[in-house]
């Protein structure tokens, strides 16, 4: 009797294993299949097309029905409202996310982390959304511009999308954190304020940093809040008060319309891969963030 | 291993291994242009009531997506705004329909009509203040379409003398949001098909060389911003698309509601302008 239990276990997991390991091995080719996609149709501008890759990188000069992909206005564009969004939502997370962690009553916290957590499901269109109905009028009023699609719109909005993501994982951090360290900051005499600048942050350094990174990925990929409050104007930014265009905004604009195999689609793939390779190297940091802690 | 647990295992394995299972018999597929969608789709509710055998699915895309699927046989009918580009010798043409587009300014810009020059120097940035060009004083705000939109080719052929490029200036890629946007806007100016401007509030449709954008205009060749929308076929048209073009070029009532124009109506053709 036992015996054939066992050895009708045995058999399931064997089933389990395969049917698995299938599973993964799927993913695993698809993965594959999409890295291949991309470099094939993101490098036939410069192979098939024979665009210089420095134009592609630093001119702006973007017509694309007349063979001008200079891609460097929304290179840019993304990069500008990433950083503005890091620097204002970077600081801000951690310090949030610090006062969860450490200064926050119990009860307090346990009623803002859920709240914090549906934060990241709202999806992306309504905060656009929110964004060209709230900010963008505010902005215009408040500059006396004709109009408020604008770096700083975007920059704002992803701000507040990159939050969550930052606070959680910054807390988190905080909280692994070994307790004998807090202990004895306070042995030694130090205040809450003291033991938080001087101990935690400092040894928690890495994971925030990967709270960062991980804020930094979410904003650069983001693209349907941008494309509603950028303008998605492809001219090189000057001011954050201007309309400007993103990688990801001027992807979706015109993928569905620009013809298959001209290079105005290839210029496309370029800036997928682009993204692709941007993604690729955050997470290269983060590996490296987290193999210094450890 | 629990009962419920190699069911989950199972499920999931099924999960990936089920293959997509589509039935069509006589079906006629179209995708294509986004303005060109709301025609097709009504003709083919329309057509469909009477004709059981046949199901026609009209999706969008875009025009030169559409065109690209119809070479590629891919779809049955590529519905564009924009001709099939020089090359594509198997791609059949039928003009099924005109549709007129409006110069649309928010109403603070304080003009109701401009001359194509006047147009063409805003466009170009060269006049930035409507006060130039006989409105208010107000600054003008141009919203274009993307490079690849068919509504801006249009645009540039009819109205900006087939200038090569436009400067790069805010951009919407939809009819409702060129719409809104302009309606919000104050001194906003933008383009749009008919059926997106003529209901719209907050927003005034130019005359353009002192003819005002109306159907009516269009046919008597008085007012130059219109085009006439493909269907293109890979080939001639089978027996069964053919009726259905039929009924489609014919069907006033469904273009009037949905706000194009017969080509059988048009009191001038395409090189008349």
């Amino acid at each position: 009797m036992v015996g054939v239990r066992a050895g009708k276990a045995h058999r399931d997991e064997r089933i389990a294993l395969v049917v698995l390991m299938s599973c993964s091995g799927i993913f695993v080719v698809a993965i594959a299949l999409i890295l291949g996609f991309l470099a094939f149709n993101g490098t036939e501008l410069f192979w098939g097309d024979r665009y210089s890759l420095f134009s592609f990188l630093f001119s702006s000069d973007w017509d694309a029905l007349n063979g001008h992909f200079g891609a460097a206005a929304f290179i840019a564009g993304s990069l500008v409202a990433t950083g503005l969004a890091i620097l204002i939502g970077g600081p801000l997370g951690v310090a949030i996310g610090v006062f969860f962690s450490e200064l926050a009553p119990k009860r307090v916290a346990s009623a803002f982390k859920p709240a914090i957590e549906l934060l990241v499901g709202i999806p992306s269109v309504v905060y656009g959304w929110l964004g060209l109905t709230l900010l963008v009028p505010a902005i215009a009023t408040t500059f006396h511009l004709p109009d408020g699609d604008s770096l700083l719109a975007a920059g704002i909005v992803l701000s507040i999308m990159i939050l969550p993501t930052v606070i959680s994982l910054s807390e988190d951090a905080l909280r692994v954190v070994p307790v004998s360290l807090r202990e004895g900051s306070a042995a030694l005499g130090a205040t809450r304020w003291e033991t938080i600048t001087r101990v935690l942050l400092p040894s928690a350094s890495s994971g925030l940093a990967v709270a960062v990174i991980l804020g930094v990925a979410r904003a650069i990929g983001e693209t349907l809040a941008v494309q509603l409050v950028l303008g998605n104007a492809a001219i090189f930014p000057t001011s954050l008060l201007q309309p400007a265009a993103a990688l990801t905004s001027e992807i979706v604009m015109d993928m569905g319309d620009a013809p298959d195999g001209s290079g105005f689609k290839h210029a496309l793939f370029s800036m997928a891969l682009l993204l692709l390779l941007i993604a690729m190297g955050l997470i290269l940091l983060i590996r490296f963030a987290l193999r210094r802690r450890t | 291993m629990s009962r419920s647990s190699r069911l989950a295992v199972l499920l999931l394995g099924a999960g990936c291994f089920v293959p997509s299972l589509a039935f069509a018999d006589t079906s006629v597929s179209a995708a294509g242009s986004t303005a060109l969608q709301p025609l097709v789709q009504a003709a083919a509710d329309a057509y469909q009531q009477s004709h059981s055998d046949i199901k026609i699915s009209v999706t969008g895309g875009g025009s030169r997506t559409g065109l690209s699927l119809v070479s590629s046989k891919s779809v049955d009918l590529g519905d564009s705004d924009i001709q099939a580009p020089p090359g594509s010798d198997a791609l059949v043409d039928h003009k099924v329909a005109v549709i007129g587009f409006s110069v649309i300014v928010n109403p603070a810009a304080g003009v109701t009509g401009l001359t194509k020059k006047q147009i063409q120097d805003v466009f170009n940035l060269k006049v930035k203040n409507w006060k130039d060009v006989g409105g208010k004083d107000q600054v003008i705000t141009v919203i274009n379409r993307p490079a690849s939109s068919g509504t801006r080719a249009v645009f540039i052929k009819t109205i900006m003398g087939g200038a090569t490029s436009l400067p790069p200036t805010l951009t919407e890629d939809a009819t409702g949001t060129v719409v809104q946007k302009v309606a919000q806007t104050p001194g906003a100016v933008s383009y749009a098909a008919f059926s997106g401007t003529h209901n719209a509030s907050g927003v005034i449709e130019l005359a353009i060389d002192g003819a005002a954008a109306t159907e009516p205009n269009v046919q008597d060749g008085k007012y130059p911003f219109w085009s006439y929308e493909h269907i293109y076929t890979n080939g001639p048209p089978s027996k069964e698309i053919s009726r259905f073009l039929a009924f489609l070029e014919t069907a006033r009532a469904i273009m009037g509601k949905t706000g194009y124009i017969l080509v059988g109506d048009m009191k001038v053709s395409e090189n008349d302008r």
